[in-house]
């Protein structure tokens, strides 16, 4: 068994960048997640690991930092917050059009503009549906706890590594802020340069003579080009899809009503399934572990059992338009969130479901 | 008189052998045509460049970053590693690959819309930092790639496709000297403004372009050169009248030399 601690869930993203082995971390201060960085300046995991540390100028430079370092082959990462985030957007389409393998983190807070720094999930649609110009995707991950916030670090580098594309991990200020035991993985080493060299040849490390010269861009002007380019992009989004879709299900065996939720909305949709089957009600949970590539094909598969399906979002309503993509009108498919920063509970998420589902027509 | 052609007299084969060969093109170059329009001193300045690198023999630990801007393709045509950065970040893309291989050289490449408009911030902050890189800056006065639009370095009055009557400084701002403004920052090591527009000068430039990459080897900082360049396309000129031009328009309001040497400051 690893180390047992007890952190919070941005003090868990930090400790599992060191032990992840990665080499920098390029960030700046925004509230809810601004502990990442101070985590990482305290513990000063150059000393430790020779992991670089720096705290940029913006957002736009701390992600172009991640593009440099990343497009080297190293491992880089940088975290921030939704108005960050969207500062960023720009260097995730390059980093994307480029394929350069880095992760990113998003404790999501509450918007639009500089909104709140309360907990919010709308901005599921910039993760999953671009954010940048152009046809991208991130991989996009979903903790819903502070376990997992480590443990998705780890995760992230070895997806973002694995298909050369950038990895999401789409927390919100809950997951960020709240304390919970965390069993961390061992140190792993960094990479060395001749390891790099050896396991990524298209990284930029210095053109030796026996190489072609690396070139690391998202240019080509030619149209048929970068079509081709595209559906390269493509081919691998679909492998993607195919290999990586990640989901929990609790209690869908016999449900006859569904929650769908995912993050900070999932650990509360968990406890409305408890109350509800206290209540002799057939309720179950749909997870999304990953946002992109989202779970279509099992929601499609369990909306063939089921009278209705709750999504229950600290949103407006974003990822319901995923979930009624993969049902198809099949079954009832409504929304019940919060917006604007507020944590709904478990009670409402309750009568929302007997109202809005199970009574509703 | 009777025709005589030039082949006739002079047989080509003879001329190129071996014992006769006086310069070749550094190998860091590629083959390909470059999109340089004729006369512009972006050739020049990617060419001694590239030689600096094969002279101190650090083309295989070098790895460059391209702009957004005429300069875009430089990756065409300089034969070593690069990254292309997207509009002004190539100090910030510079500064998270050299923090991560200290030991490797890294240099950027960008002109004045790119690195004194778009990219003024991560310019600014990469120089404050000292970043231990080589930025080679090269100033025309105006956006070429684009068609001719006014930079932050046009000169007041100019013309261009988007100041058609002339840069008016009342609002348009007056032209942004940004090589001064870094020269204040601490992090710089060596500051100097070059040009390539004459023999005399080219062999100027590629000293100073040496000497920053030497800066870098000794981990010394940051190394900023500024070459005023001219952009005959943009200018609408020909490449000896806008070369003409620069001297007595460009050159006196960005006075050619070093403006800081080893940390200090050379002139007021």
């Amino acid at each position: 068994m690893g180390e047992l601690r007890l952190m919070k869930g941005n003090e868990a993203i930090a400790e599992a960048a060191i032990r992840s082995g990665v080499d920098a971390y390029y960030g700046y201060p925004i509230t809810p997640q601004s502990e990442i960085l101070e985590y990482l300046m305290s513990e000063e995991p150059y000393k430790r690991t020779g992991m670089v540390v720096l705290q940029a100028e913006s957002e736009i430079a701390s992600v172009n930092m991640v593009y440099g370092a990343g497009a080297g082959g190293k491992k880089a990462m940088t975290t921030s917050s939704s108005p960050g985030i969207s500062l960023m957007q720009e260097g995730l389409s390059y980093i994307a059009g480029a394929e350069i393998p880095c992760l990113i983190v998003n404790v999501v807070r509450g918007g639009p503009g500089l909104g709140t720094i309360q907990p919010s999930q709308s901005d599921y649609f910039q993760t999953t549906k671009g954010g940048g110009h152009g046809d991208y995707r991130l991989i996009a991950l979903a903790p819903a706890s502070v376990q997992e916030m480590s443990d998705f670090v780890k995760l992230g580098f070895e997806l973002a590594f694995k298909y050369r594309n950038p990895v999401m991990l789409q927390a919100d200020g809950v997951i960020g802020q709240m304390m919970e035991k965390v069993e961390l993985f061992d140190q792993m080493p960094r990479l060395t340069d001749q390891e790099i060299i050896a396991k990524y040849p298209w990284a930029t490390t210095g053109k030796p003579k026996s190489r072609e010269r690396n070139i690391i861009t998202s240019l080509d002007l030619e149209a048929l080009k970068q079509e081709e380019f595209n559906l390269h992009l493509q081919r691998k989004y679909k492998e993607v899809t195919e290999n990586e879709t990640r989901y929990e299900l609790v209690n869908c065996e016999d449900a006859e009503y569904l929650l769908v939720a995912y993050g900070s909305s999932a650990r509360i949709s968990l406890k409305t399934v408890q109350l509800a089957r206290e209540k002799g009600l057939k309720v179950g949970l749909v997870r999304p572990i990953t946002l992109w590539p989202f779970p279509s094909k099992i929601i499609s598969e369990l909306a063939d059992k089921v009278k209705g399906m709750l999504c229950v979002e600290m949103s407006a309503g974003q990822m319901i338009e995923d979930v009624i993509l993969a049902t198809l009108g099949k079954t009832k498919v409504l929304h019940y969130g919060r917006l604007g920063g507020v944590i709904p509970s478990p009670d409402e998420v309750l009568v929302a479901l007997e109202t809005q589902i199970i009574g509703g027509k | 008189m009777e025709d005589v052609k030039i082949e006739d007299v002079i047989k080509i084969e003879d001329i190129i052998k071996q014992e006769n060969l006086v310069f070749s093109k550094t190998k860091n170059l590629t083959d390909k045509t470059m999109s340089f329009c004729p006369g512009c001193g972006h050739g020049v300045a990617h060419r001694i460049t590239m030689e600096v690198l094969e002279e101190m023999g650090i083309s295989e630990d070098t790895i460059g970053i391209a702009p957004v801007g005429c300069s875009v393709l430089a990756y065409e045509f300089m034969n070593i590693d690069m990254q292309q950065a997207a509009h002004g970040r190539a100090p910030a893309v510079a500064t998270g690959l050299k923090r991560v291989y200290p030991d490797k050289y890294v240099f950027t490449y960008q002109g004045d819309g790119d690195l004194a408009a778009i990219g003024t911030g991560e310019t600014i902050h990469a120089c404050n930092r000292g970043e231990n890189i080589v930025i080679i800056f090269v100033n025309n006065g105006i956006y070429g790639m684009t068609g001719g639009q006014m930079a932050p370095t046009t000169l007041a009055g100019m013309k261009t496709s988007t100041s058609p009557y002339g840069r008016d400084v009342e609002t348009m701002g007056a032209p942004l000297k940004i090589t001064e403004v870094v020269a204040l920052l601490p992090g710089t090591c060596y500051v100097t403004r070059q040009s390539v527009h004459t023999p005399g000068n080219v062999r100027k430039a590629k000293k100073a372009i040496r000497k920053a990459f030497e800066n870098q080897k000794a981990k010394k900082g940051l190394s900023f050169i500024e070459i005023v360049s001219n952009c005959n396309s943009g200018w609408k000129m020909t490449p000896v009248d806008s070369n003409k031009w620069m001297e007595e328009n460009m050159f006196p309001f960005y006075p050619l030399g070093d403006i800081k040497d080893e940390f200090k400051l050379l002139q007021k």
